[in-house]
C-alpha cells in the first residue's frame, strides 16, 4: 500500500459517531461533574454500560465498513477525549488493566478477566492498573509492593500501597472488574522479580483509602489503594512466575519487559486522547475568531498577520503534528511493526503540544477563556495530565533518546 | 486506508537516491559552499537518474510519473546530501512543471525536451522580491498587454540562475492577480546580476532586472490565479521536504558526533541536556516529515492545498531552525567552525524565512 492520509471508511463512520457521543453525552455534563469531584457521573456511566459500548458497532454497516484498526481505537480516544476527558476516563472498561491482559496474559487469562465486559447487561466495571506507589512513579522498577506465594493455598499474597490508580474507585469496588497490580515476587532481583497480578473488585485485603483531589480530569476516580494480606489465585498472575536475575531473554519472558510493553499500546491512547482535549480547544478558539469576524489568513505572509493568527496556524501546525505521530505509532500496531520509539514520540510531542495549545487559548480568550462559564480553562487543567502519566515528558524523552543513540538504560538514565 | 509505508517503487527511488545524497552530494557540500557553485560532475550525474526528467510528460521524451509523494521523497533525501546541490539537481522542474502544466504546444516543445536530454539543463523560476514586505501572492512586479505583447517591469532575486541555463519563468501581477511567463535569459530589457547570501551558496542565484521587457502573448503560460497560487504551494511542499532532508541530516551528525565526544569522562551524549536536545529534535523531524508527506497526498489527490502547505512549512521553517541551531550548541565551540557540517545546515536553513519555490513537485 502506498503513503496514505485518508481515513477509510469505517474510520470515518466511527470517527463521527463518537463525536456525535461526545457533543450529545459528554458535553452537557462537562462542567457539572468537573464541579462535583468525586461523585459518580451515573448518566455517563450508565449510557456508556448500557448503550455507548454497543451502539457503533450495532450498526451493520458500521461493523462492515473497512476500517484503520488501531487508528481508529485512536480515533475513538481523540474524540471522546474531545467531549471530555475525565469522563472519558471514567467510562466502564477495561482500560488500562485490560491493555495489560491482552499484552502479557494467556488467552485464557483475556477470556476470564475481559469478557465481562463484553456481555449484556449487569451493571457497570472497570478495570485499572497500579504500578505507582508513594516512592516510585517514573522509576517504576523501584515499587516495594510484594507478592508471596503460598505453597499451601496456592495464592499470590499481596502486600503495600499504590498511589494514582485511574479508574480505581470502580475497579476496586464493583463486582466483576479488576486491578492489575504490579509487585515483587524477589527484591533481589530488581526489575527482572517484577510481575503483574489481577486482582478481582472487592479481594478481601484489597481497599480503597480515597481519591485525590487534583487540577483537572476530575471526573475521573484517581484512587490510593492499601494491600494487606490479600490473597489471590496462582492462575492470576501475568505470565510467567520465573525470575529472570538478567533481565529478560528471547524465551517469551512477559515480566518487567512485558509489562512495559503495554505502554507501546497504552502510549498512542494516551496521546490521541491529548489531541482530543487540544483539538476541543484550538476548535473553540477558531470559532469564537470567527464570531468575531477574524478569519485564519493561511495565504498571507507571516509577516501580516496578526499575533492571533500566528499562534492559530502554529497550534495547528503543532497539533496536526502530533496526530499523525499517534497515527504513525497506532498504524506501526496494525502492521506488527515494534512501535516502542514512536509510542514515545507520539506520547511526548501530543503531552506538550496540547499543554501548550491549551495554555496559549486560554491567554488568547483573556478573562473569557479564564472563567468557568466556558469550558476553555478546564481544557487546560485537562490538558496537563497527558504530559505526566504514561511516562512524563522527560521518560519519554529518555526512551526516545536511548533508542536513537543506542544506548542502554543505564548509560542512559 | 491511513498508511505510512512508500511503494516498493518509492522506496527504491529512496535508497538509490539516498546512496548518491551519500556518496556524491554529501563529500562536495563544502566546496559547493565556498565555490558558490554546484560541482558539475554531480549534478550532470543526478541528471542521469532522471529525477526531475521523470516526472515531465512523456510526450516530450519524459517518464510521465508525476507525483508530489515521490517528489517530496526525492527532495527529502537530495537535501539530506546537500541543501543547496539539491536545489541545483531540481531546478530543471522549476521551468519544466509549469511549462508543462500550464505552457502551449509549442513553449513545450521548445523547453521541455532540452530538460529531458542527456545534458544537465537548468531551470529558472524568478518570483521573490528583494523588499522586507514582499508577499509572494501579491508581487509588485507587473505585466502589462500592449497588443501582441506584454510589457515586464520589476525585480526578481533569489532567482537560482546556474551555468547553462537558457529560460527562465517569472511570476508577475496582472490586473486580474497572478500570471506566469517564460522567456529566454538573455531576453532584452533582462538584467542578471549575481547575488552573494548567508547560505546555500552552491546554488548561484541571481538578482534580475526587467525593464520594459517585452515579450509576445505565447510567453504568457495559461496559469490563471488560483494556479499559481497552487504552485507556489507547491513550493512550499517541495521546500519543506528539503528542509526536513536538511533537519536530519544536521541532527544525525549532532546524535554521532554527541556519543563521541567526551567531556568529564563521560559522553555528552549520555548527559540529558544533550540527549533530551536529540530527542526532541528526532521527534520533530518527524512530525515535521509527516505534515509534509500529508500536504503531498493531498496534492496528488488534486485538493487545494494552502492551508496544509502553510502549515507544513511553517513548521519545517521553525523546527528545522531549532534543530540546526541545536546541532551547532551540541558541537559547541567546534560548531561555529567551518570544517564541521552544523554553521553550514544553519545558514542555509536561515533562509526558509524568505525562500519560496526554489524547487517544485
Ligand atoms: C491523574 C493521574 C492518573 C494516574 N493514573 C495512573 C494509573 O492509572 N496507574 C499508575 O500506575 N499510575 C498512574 N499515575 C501515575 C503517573 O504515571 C506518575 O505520576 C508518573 O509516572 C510520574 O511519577 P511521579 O509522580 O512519581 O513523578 P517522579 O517520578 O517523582 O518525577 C518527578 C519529575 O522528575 C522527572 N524525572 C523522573 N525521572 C527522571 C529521569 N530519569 N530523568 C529526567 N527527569 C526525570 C519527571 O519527569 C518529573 O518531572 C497517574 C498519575 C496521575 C497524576
Amino acid at each position: 500500500m502506498p503513503i496514505d492520509f485518508e481515513l477509510s471508511e469505517g474510520s470515518k463512520l466511527a470517527q463521527a459517531h463518537y463525536r456525535q457521543v461526545a457533543v450529545d453525552q459528554m458535553r452537557p455534563i462537562s462542567r457539572k461533574y468537573d464541579l462535583a469531584e468525586h461523585h459518580l457521573p451515573t448518566e455517563w456511566v450508565d449510557y456508556w454500560w448500557d448503550e455507548g459500548r454497543f451502539s457503533f458497532h450495532d450498526k451493520a454497516e458500521n461493523k462492515t465498513a473497512p476500517n484503520d484498526g488501531f487508528v481508529t481505537v485512536c480515533l475513538q480516544a481523540e474524540e471522546l477525549c474531545w467531549g471530555d476527558a475525565g469522563l472519558y476516563l471514567r467510562m466502564p472498561t477495561p482500560a488500562l488493566g485490560g491493555s495489560a491482559v491482552s499484552s502479557a496474559g494467556t488467552n485464557e487469562q483475556r477470556e476470564q478477566f475481559m469478557s465481562a465486559f463484553r456481555e449484556k447487561g449487569g451493571h457497570p466495571i472497570w478495570g485499572a492498573m497500579a504500578i505507582t506507589e508513594p516512592q516510585a512513579g517514573s522509576d517504576a522498577a523501584a515499587i516495594e509492593t510484594t507478592a508471596d506465594f503460598d505453597a499451601d493455598t496456592e495464592e499470590w499474597i499481596l502486600n503495600g500501597t499504590k498511589i494514582f490508580c485511574t479508574a480505581g474507585e470502580g475497579a476496586s469496588t464493583a463486582d466483576g472488574g479488576f486491578i492489575v497490580v504490579w509487585a515483587t515476587i524477589d527484591k533481589s532481583a530488581g526489575r527482572g522479580g517484577i510481575k503483574s497480578f489481577v486482582v478481582m473488585a472487592n479481594t478481601p485485603g484489597m481497599e480503597l483509602i480515597g481519591c485525590e483531589k487534583k487540577l483537572g480530569i476530575r471526573a475521573s476516580d484517581t484512587a490510593t489503594l492499601r494491600f494487606d494480606n490479600c490473597r489471590v489465585p496462582k492462575e492470576n498472575l501475568l505470565g510467567s512466575a520465573e525470575v529472570r536475575k538478567k533481565g529478560p531473554t528471547k524465551t517469551g519472558d512477559k515480566g518487567f519487559k512485558g509489562a512495559m510493553a503495554t505502554f507501546d499500546a497504552s502510549r498512542p491512547i494516551v496521546a490521541a486522547m491529548a489531541t482530543g482535549v487540544g483539538g476541543a480547544a484550538l476548535d473553540f478558539l477558531k470559532e469564537e475568531l470567527e464570531n468575531q469576524g477574524i478569519q485564519i489568513r493561511y495565504d498571507t505572509p507571516p509577516r501580516e498577520l496578526t499575533a492571533i493568527e500566528r499562534d492559530v496556524i502554529e497550534m495547528e501546525a503543532e497539533l496536526q503534528a502530533a496526530r499523525l505521530l499517534t497515527w504513525r505509532a497506532a498504524w506501526m500496531m496494525n502492521t506488527g511493526k515494534r512501535n516502542n520509539l514512536e509510542a514515545s514520540m507520539a506520547k511526548a510531542k501530543a503531552g506538550l503540544a496540547v499543554t501548550k495549545i491549551t495554555q496559549k487559548t486560554v491567554q488568547i480568550l483573556g478573562p473569557v477563556g479564564y472563567s468557568k462559564k466556558l469550558l476553555v480553562e478546564k481544557w487546560m487543567r485537562d490538558a496537563k495530565i497527558n504530559d505526566i502519566y504514561e511516562g512524563t515528558q522527560q521518560i519519554n524523552q529518555l526512551i526516545v533518546a536511548r533508542r536513537i543513540l543506542d544506548y542502554p538504560s543505564a548509560m542512559l538514565r | 486506508m491511513i498508511d505510512f509505508e512508500p511503494s516498493e517503487e518509492q522506496a527504491l527511488i529512496v535508497e538509490t537516491v539516498h546512496a548518491f545524497a551519500e556518496n556524491e552530494i554529501r563529500p562536495l557540500c563544502r566546496v559547493a559552499d565556498e565555490a558558490g557553485a554546484p560541482p558539475k560532475n554531480v549534478v550532470e550525474a543526478a541528471h542521469e537518474l532522471g529525477l526531475v526528467a521523470n516526472s515531465l510528460p512523456e510526450a516530450h521524451g519524459g517518464g510521465g510519473e508525476r507525483s508530489a509523494m515521490t517528489g517530496v521523497l526525492i527532495a527529502e533525501e537530495l537535501a539530506w546530501g546537500d541543501l543547496a546541490i539539491a536545489l541545483a539537481i531540481l531546478s530543471p522542474g522549476l521551468l519544466g512543471f509549469p511549462v508543462a502544466d500550464f505552457g502551449s504546444e509549442s513553449l513545450q516543445k521548445e523547453i521541455l525536451p532540452g530538460l529531458v536530454g542527456d545534458a544537465f539543463v537548468p531551470g529558472s523560476l524568478a518570483i521573490v522580491e528583494p523588499r522586507f514586505d514582499f508577499d509572494v501572492f501579491h508581487p509588485q512586479t507587473t505585466a502589462k498587454r500592449d497588443g501582441d505583447e506584454y510589457l515586464l517591469d520589476g525585480v526578481k532575486c533569489q532567482v537560482p540562475w546556474l551555468e547553462g541555463g537558457r529560460h527562465v519563468a517569472v511570476i508577475a501581477r496582472e490586473e486580474a492577480g497572478l500570471a506566469a511567463f517564460v522567456l529566454a535569459r538573455d531576453h532584452a530589457g533582462l538584467q542578471a546580476e549575481p547575488e552573494l547570501k548567508m547560505g546555500i551558496c552552491g546554488l548561484p542565484t541571481s538578482e534580475v532586472t526587467f525593464s520594459s521587457v517585452r515579450v509576445p502573448a505565447e510567453a504568457r503560460l495559461s496559469a490563471s490565479d488560483d494556479e499559481i497560487r497552487q504552485m507556489i504551494n507547491r513550493g512550499r511542499i517541495a521546500l519543506a521536504a528539503a528542509g526536513v532532508g536538511t533537519a536530519r541530516a544536521s541532527f544525525e551528525v549532532a546524535r554521532d558526533y554527541a556519543k563521541e565526544r567526551e567531556t568529564f569522562g563521560q559522553p555528552i551524549a549520555t548527559r540529558q541536556a544533550i540527549a533530551f536536545k536529540l530527542a526532541d529534535m528526532a521527534i520533530e523531524i518527524d512530525g515535521a516529515r509527516l505534515l509534509v508527506w500529508e500536504a503531498a497526498a493531498a496534492l496528488d489527490r488534486g485538493e487545494d492545498v494552502s492551508r496544509l502547505a502553510r502549515l507544513a512549512y511553517d513548521q519545517t521553517m521553525r523546527i528545522a531552525l531549532t534543530v540546526t541551531d541545536g546541532a551547532v550548541q551540541v558541537y559547541g565551540g567546534h560548531g561555529y567552525i567551518r570544517e564541521y557540517l552544523p554553521e553550514l545546515h544553519l545558514r542555509n536553513i536561515a533562509g526558509f524565512a524568505s525562500f519560496e519555490t526554489l524547487a517544485l513537485v
